[in-house]
């Protein structure tokens, strides 16, 4: 574990949880450049241009320039806003999203916060996000920012509920809510992967694999929804809402909102991969365990979870320049009339498969 | 029941035809042109800047007449004899010195009727479409290749060759032509 390395090198506990949780910002706003960047090629490519193309290879120092631009602009706060809750706002946003970084295996060396409750903990922490995106909505006094605001949590609470019933079919077949295990779980080749009805080779890991792709469905389609994604991105609609709850923000505060969102996107995805994926597990085996190199496994353990994360965040992106924004009323259809009763019918039918 | 199934089925299988539709897209090469880069390809007959190629004008002022938005000026003086103007390409003989050929093209509207009437074909439209500016005077385009105290210079000798002629008329009213040379011939300014 990288804890316990960072622990003896230190020699201070302390200072070596400090270090350890820095970590993941380093890959969120790593990640953070990169996917700026790549979503701004992709969906130019989706719609036969170029994006950006000045900066660097093919743009790619883009984000950088971005960032410093958003750091140069006036950091402008209106005199009508509630000043506390407006500057406390983006912050709170981005804590929420990081604190869901604590408890992701990144590989089996590295997890911030080995929790039994991972699970369980992500979603209560992804809430804080939707109070700081109410506390930003209300805090602007901006009418579309507090229509953005209520359509966000109005939308997140009502997505968390197929997301936490396809976690409930999950506890059911794994007995755990801890991520690391869950993953330790699902290690050996891709077949062992809970999307493929986990490890073992019983009648019921067949019977697994249809519902649980269908939970696997659901719970994309509502973490989507959770992150504000098109075709869900009601709070942010451009067309309605000017941004949505970040209307009123400039400069640095704006740039938190845009790493949240961006974090939050990653988040979700690496929470999927970890929970149907495998988490950090090879599809195919290790090289360091062919060539006997140790040390190499989990750096390798480390690309395919990144890899894992970053396809799904692509396939986030490939949606959004593909759909269309959906209505209110069809965005609750979708998720009270549709996701729901079918995440129900998975969890019965999954307990009973369980049962056999 | 049966309507929600359906339901469901259109919406997964709409979202897949969608994916597929955008993912080819993102390997159709872009239509983009890198514009500063990467100059489009204008069409043969394109009309842009309008030039002049002063060597071939005849000062003939056609091109001025037909400009409908008059943004053409131009004056000319008369040569006075013994003074070589050259030929245009065309090896029509120059008589007229071009004093003033100034095109706003600020008011230009690129409607190329000032090309057909020219004779010797010396103003054109061009592929130059990058002539911005900062200041609205920097539009008025001067096209004549004299400098400002030559260009005084031709006005001063033909006013002198008028006046000398005036001059010999009132004295010798039957004078023969012969005479009409009182001025050397002045190329350049130098000479006054």
């Amino acid at each position: 574990m990288i804890y316990d390395y960072l622990a003896e090198l230190t020699g201070s506990g302390i200072l070596a949880a400090i270090i350890s949780s820095f970590i993941p910002l380093t890959f969120v706003l790593l990640f953070a450049l990169f996917a700026v960047w790549l979503e701004r090629k992709v969906s130019a490519h989706m719609q036969d241009r170029l994006g950006p193309m000045r900066t660097g290879w093919h743009g790619a120092t883009q984000t950088i320039a971005d960032i410093l631009k958003l750091l140069q602009k006036e950091d402008i706060v209106a005199s009508d806003t509630d000043k506390k809750l407006f500057n406390i706002a983006p912050f709170l946003v981005f804590a929420g999203s990081y604190a869901a970084f604590a408890a992701i295996p990144f590989s089996s060396t590295y997890i911030g916060s080995n929790l039994d409750l991972g699970l369980l903990f992500i979603i209560a922490a992804s809430s804080i996000v939707v109070a700081g995106i109410l506390m930003a909505g209300w805090a602007s006094n901006n009418k579309y920012s507090l229509l953005g605001a209520m359509r966000s949590a109005a939308q997140i609470i009502s997505y968390e509920i197929p997301t936490v019933l396809v976690i409930l079919s999950i506890i059911m077949i794994t007995g755990t809510l801890n991520l690391a295990t869950l993953s330790e779980w699902q290690t050996g080749y891709f077949w062992n992967w809970l999307i493929l009805g986990g490890p073992g080779l019983s009648v019921g890991k067949f019977l697994l694999i249809p519902f649980m792709f269908s939970s696997f469905l659901i719970m994309y389609t509502s973490t989507l929804a959770e992150v504000n994604r098109t075709p869900f991105d009601i709070p942010e609609a451009e067309s309605e809402l000017v941004a949505g709850y970040h209307t009123e923000y400039s400069g640095i505060k704006f740039a938190m909102f845009f790493l949240a969102e961006y974090a939050n996107m990653y988040a979700v995805s690496a929470i999927v991969t970890a929970i149907f994926l495998g988490g950090y597990q090879s599809p195919i085996g290790y090289l360091g365990n062919l060539l006997g190199i140790s040390w190499l496994v989990p750096v390798e353990q480390f690309f395919w979870f990144a890899a894992k994360g970053i396809f799904f965040v692509f396939v986030q992106m490939w949606l959004r320049w593909t759909l269309p924004r959906l209505r209110v009323d069809q965005l609750m259809a979708v998720c009270w009339k549709y996701l729901i009763p079918i995440a129900f019918v998975n969890l019965i039918i999954v307990g009973l498969i369980t049962l056999l | 029941m049966i309507q929600y199934f359906k339901n469901i089925y259109s919406a997964l299988s709409t979202i897949a035809i969608g994916m597929k539709i955008t993912f080819k897209h993102l390997f159709v090469p872009a239509v983009t042109i890198q514009y500063p880069d990467v100059k489009p390809q204008l069409p043969e007959r394109e009309r842009n800047r309008l030039y002049v190629n002063i060597e071939d004008c005849i000062g003939c002022d056609q091109c001025a007449r037909a400009c409908p938005v008059s943004c053409i000026s131009i004056e000319t003086v008369k040569s006075i004899p013994g003074e070589d103007l050259g030929k245009t390409s065309q090896g029509k003989k120059k008589a007229l010195w071009v004093t003033k050929f100034d095109i706003d093209i600020a008011k230009c509207c690129y409607c190329q009727l000032c090309v057909f009437p020219c004779p010797t074909e010396c103003i054109y439209m061009t592929d130059v479409y990058e002539f911005s500016e900062y200041e609205r005077e920097n539009l008025v385009y001067d096209f004549v290749n004299l400098t400002k105290p030559e260009r005084e210079q031709k006005k001063i000798n033909y006013a002198q060759f008028e006046a000398e002629k005036a001059t010999q008329k009132a004295a010798a009213p039957v004078a023969p032509k012969v005479e009409a040379k009182p001025v050397p011939p002045v190329e350049n300014s130098e000479a006054k």
